[in-house]
């Protein structure tokens, strides 16, 4: 059986279509959901696409924290569901405390776009068991409010749980404390980042890399095996 | 009806870029002696009905919530009088 991944898109989502198509090029099933849905349409697994969900009103992701499908994304995150956020999806995931800290504006407050390189911190996770801990891999950036802040004392526990699941290599892109660049929850179902692993899928477009492939084939590998 | 002010500012051990953007323009347009400018949002709620302590705890979930985001922003909210005049109703950090 084909694995169910389901992608959602707010108002203001640019990256749907890209992450749908990672999903198909790693061998699962894409499936679309809409934000005014509650039904997660039987998914095994959510995907928070980049954007700007509801115009990043307020503050980025704040809006569809509340949205109806979120409800459900919630619910099924806090009962073991995979979720990965990328980008707008990470401000959404952090918006509801799903992941520790906050997104701000970046500390240069331009907009940055450019191929990042990470250095891979968790295999750990639903999403990137794939990878292994120490590998460096280049995926496209691009925002303008990815500087993720916590406290002192949250920091450190995300460091001591091995909770920080990337991290910025080369130059921090935006002020990020720690050079983080994604992190995951306690039970390592959620995920989210800043940098875009859909855009670089296959080797035509994005860096001419698919470095950011393995995420959606560590996620098909843990449903399939689950 | 009466106006409810929520004002919404972020933590100062939290880096504020777009403070300190405008703080270095200052003396650029003459302004002198402005050592340091955070910036934040205000929030004016028209509230039908009178601004009881219910009203009150109701705006401040509302505030806690949803209008800051306690992660990194404190808030406070404030009922305006007649005058425009505004008191603090509550205060949360």
């Amino acid at each position: 059986m084909t694995a169910r991944i389901g992608v959602v898109t707010f108002p203001g989502t640019l990256d749907d279509r890209d992450t749908q198509r990672a999903v198909r090029v790693a061998g699962a099933e894409a499936v679309p959901l809409w934000h005014k849905d509650k039904d997660l349409k039987q998914v095994d697994a959510v995907v928070l696409p980049g954007g700007f969900s509801y115009g990043d009103y307020l503050r980025a992701g704040a809006i569809s924290r509340f949205s109806p499908v979120m409800e459900s994304v919630i619910e099924q995150a806090k009962a073991g569901m995979p979720v990965l956020g990328i980008c707008n999806g990470f401000q959404v995931l952090t918006e509801t405390h799903l992941l520790p800290g906050a997104m701000l504006r970046n500390n240069h407050l331009h907009f940055i776009c450019r191929d990042q390189k990470l250095r891979v911190e968790s295999d750990r996770t639903a999403w990137t068991a794939d990878y292994t801990v120490g590998q460096e891999i280049s995926v496209p950036l691009k925002n303008i409010d990815g500087r993720y802040v916590a406290d002192e004392r949250t920091l450190d526990m995300l460091e001591a749980e091995g909770r920080v699941a990337f991290r910025y290599l080369d130059m921090n892109p935006n002020g990020s404390l720690r050079d983080i660049a994604g992190v995951t929850n306690e039970a390592g179902n959620v995920v989210g980042l800043m940098p875009h692993p859909e855009h670089a899928v296959e080797p035509l477009v994005g860096t001419g890399r698919t470095d950011g492939l393995g995420f959606f084939t560590s996620i098909l590998k843990k449903l399939v095996n689950a | 009806m009466a106006r409810v002010v929520v004002d919404v500012m972020l933590k100062p051990e939290i880096l504020d870029p777009q403070g300190q953007a405008v703080q270095r323009a200052l003396p650029r347009l003459g302004f002198q002696g402005i050592s340091d400018v955070r910036q934040g949002k205000r929030f004016e709620l028209e509230v039908d009905g009178p601004v009881d302590d219910a009203a009150l705890a109701r705006i401040h979930e509302l505030a806690e919530t949803f209008l800051a985001n306690t992660v990194i922003e404190d808030f406070v909210v404030k009922v305006e009088d007649a005058e425009g005049a505004e008191k603090v109703a509550g205060y949360a950090k």
